[in-house]
């Protein structure tokens, strides 16, 4: 029994690998994730026939209760919310392998101090994954204020609290484990977990959670260490090592650091020098006049962003690019790398209200194009079109990468109000004399563009 | 528990090379998905929550395993739908463009 448990977790490291690499090429992503959940499912029922194992009527009721609420949210939840989803599961399994840190703590039958340590290791992560991926869902989600929550002496606090849990966390290893101790331990890295999390703010949420599910991948390899279960190691590791590079990788899509992300308190109230150097002012524009603007152009391009995302507007957006498209106009979709809320998440609402995939352009692709075009349209997107990124350089957003929107012959965007974007900055291509605002919440407005365009 | 120390670590540092060069050179549109389907595998500390509670012999490492599986079973089960939630849009893109 116990050769043929060790070889299904063989075969489930296998085929979890091949598919995280399926995943990693669009013409081959669905399948992926459909061998990792094969895999995943041979491991969970032959783990069921594990020698000596009791509480199975226990057991039973957990999974299928934890399966079913997770199938019915993950199938309710709108596409534009999919981030604090993957936050929200992400933080369950961290809790879980804090949970098997505290398990294997207090049961007192752990001789071992290398076994013990590997136990604290990952519970230490764990939780902290587990608190902070709880505070980045409700900031998300948007039951705690997005803005990052700062205060005096706060980098010193969370300092200190880390400290004290590392130090508990040694006695632990060195004194042996026991009640006070360990409960002493968890307290401390959950509270760090919510404190590092709360100066965040919602705009590098994404990088925080991916760094998270990074975290949670390395607690549950530890914790598969101290259990002895090759598939947690192998699997938690990977995960470990693929999070921490996509944390990179998205990081540096924002041009941020992983150090500016967590220590910045990006999107806090920022006093911007040079804020008044900005000339012009707001010029608004009527829906039908936008609408001829567009109907009689021979190229436009569409700058969606998150405001989009969240007016639910995807469909409409569509409909009106196939309305111009008919008209022999044509029709570009600009996509900045962290459009929406993640990297590709705007691909994946496009590609819900069917937007076909050629006529999506990423930035290296389009950037080029906004000179020739007659109208960009720009649909609750701010800070990845200001043009202050490429030269104020006391912008908190200067160097980041942006959509050169600036340099289309017309601008309309269509935006809610007059609000500063995620991060708290004024946005100059506003105020340019091409620009033109048209207020309004993006489905409306969009609507109105639709029944306009369907007359001319 | 794995024979020796080196065992340990050369898994350790293999799957951790095997975690880096499996997502490298990925596209920006698959980093949301990745993510995702990333967060399903470390799912898999559901199996070790399973073997936890069922070794479990007191009340307390009862409660606590089971709430280590529910909360591993979230992971796991959420994970998965999310991903092939996001992935199903790629493959209707490609139908659809075809």
């Amino acid at each position: 029994m116990d050769n043929l448990i060790k070889a299904s977790y063989f075969l489930t490291v296998v085929l979890f690998v091949m598919g995280l690499k399926r995943m990693s090429s669009p013409a081959t992503a669905r399948s992926g994730i459909i061998w990792a959940g094969v895999a995943m499912g041979i491991a969970v029922v032959t783990t069921m026939f594990w020698p000596g194992l009791n509480n199975i009527g226990l057991m039973l009721v957990a999974i299928f209760s934890g399966v079913a609420i997770a199938v019915y949210s993950g199938r309710k939840v709108a596409m534009t919310d999919m981030p604090q989803m993957v936050a929200i599961y992400n933080g369950m399994g961290g809790g879980s392998a804090a949970g098997i840190a505290v398990i294997e703590l207090i049961k007192g039958d752990v001789h071992s101090s290398g076994l013990i340590a590997l136990s604290v290791v990952g519970g230490l992560i764990g939780s902290i994954a587990f608190s902070g991926s709880m505070i980045a869902f409700a900031k998300l989600q948007g039951l705690i204020k997005g803005r990052p929550i700062t205060f005096g002496g706060q980098k010193v606090l969370n300092l200190i609290i880390l400290v004290l849990a590392v130090v508990t966390g040694i006695s632990l290893v060195t004194g042996g484990p026991g009640y006070a101790g360990t409960l002493t331990f968890f307290g401390l890295a959950l509270t760090f977990g919510i404190l590092m999390t709360l100066p965040i703010g919602g705009a590098d949420m994404p990088v925080v959670i991916s760094l998270f599910n990074a975290l949670t991948g390395m607690a549950v390899g530890f914790e598969g260490f101290a259990l002895g279960n090759e598939a947690m190691i192998v699997a938690g590791t990977v995960v470990g090592a693929a999070g921490t590079l996509l944390t990179q990788m998205m990081a540096k899509a924002m041009n941020r650091s992983i150090a500016n992300v967590l220590f910045g308190s990006f999107g806090k109230e920022v006093e911007e020098a040079g804020a008044s150097g900005i000339q012009g002012a707001l010029k608004p524009i009527e829906s039908e006049d936008a609408a001829i603007m567009m109907g009689y152009a021979a190229k436009v391009i569409i700058v969606p962003g998150y405001g989009m995302a969240v007016a639910q507007a995807q469909h409409k957006l569509r409909e009106l690019a196939d309305l111009l498209q008919e008209k022999n106009v044509i029709v570009k979709y600009a996509i900045h790398p962290v459009a929406g809320r993640m990297p590709g998440h705007m691909n994946v609402l496009l590609a819900e209200a069917g937007v076909p995939y050629e006529s999506l352009y990423d930035l290296e692709e389009i950037n080029a194009e906004f000179t020739s075009a007659d109208v960009a349209v720009v649909i609750g997107a701010n800070d990845v079109v200001n043009p202050r990124a490429r030269t104020e350089k006391s912008s908190p957003i200067y160097g980041m990468p942006i959509l050169n929107v600036d340099q289309a012959k017309n601008v309309i965007v269509i935006k809610r109000g007059q609000g500063t974007g995620f991060a708290g900055i004024e946005n100059e291509l506003f105020y340019r004399d091409q620009t033109r605002m048209l207020y309004g919440d993006a489905q409306a407005v969009l609507g109105e563009l639709i029944q306009q365009v369907k007359q001319i | 528990m794995i024979e020796g120390i080196w065992a340990a670590l050369f898994i350790f540092m293999l799957a951790g090379f095997t975690g880096y060069e499996v997502i490298s050179r990925v596209p920006v549109i698959l980093h949301t998905p990745l993510m995702s389907g990333s967060n399903f595998i470390h799912g898999i500390v559901l199996v070790g929550a399973m073997v936890a509670l069922g070794q479990a012999d007191t009340m307390s490492g009862k409660i606590l395993g089971f709430v280590a599986v529910f909360l591993g079973a979230l992971n796991a089960a959420g994970g998965y739908v999310v991903t092939e939630r996001m992935l199903e849009m790629f493959e209707n893109k490609k139908k659809g463009g075809a």
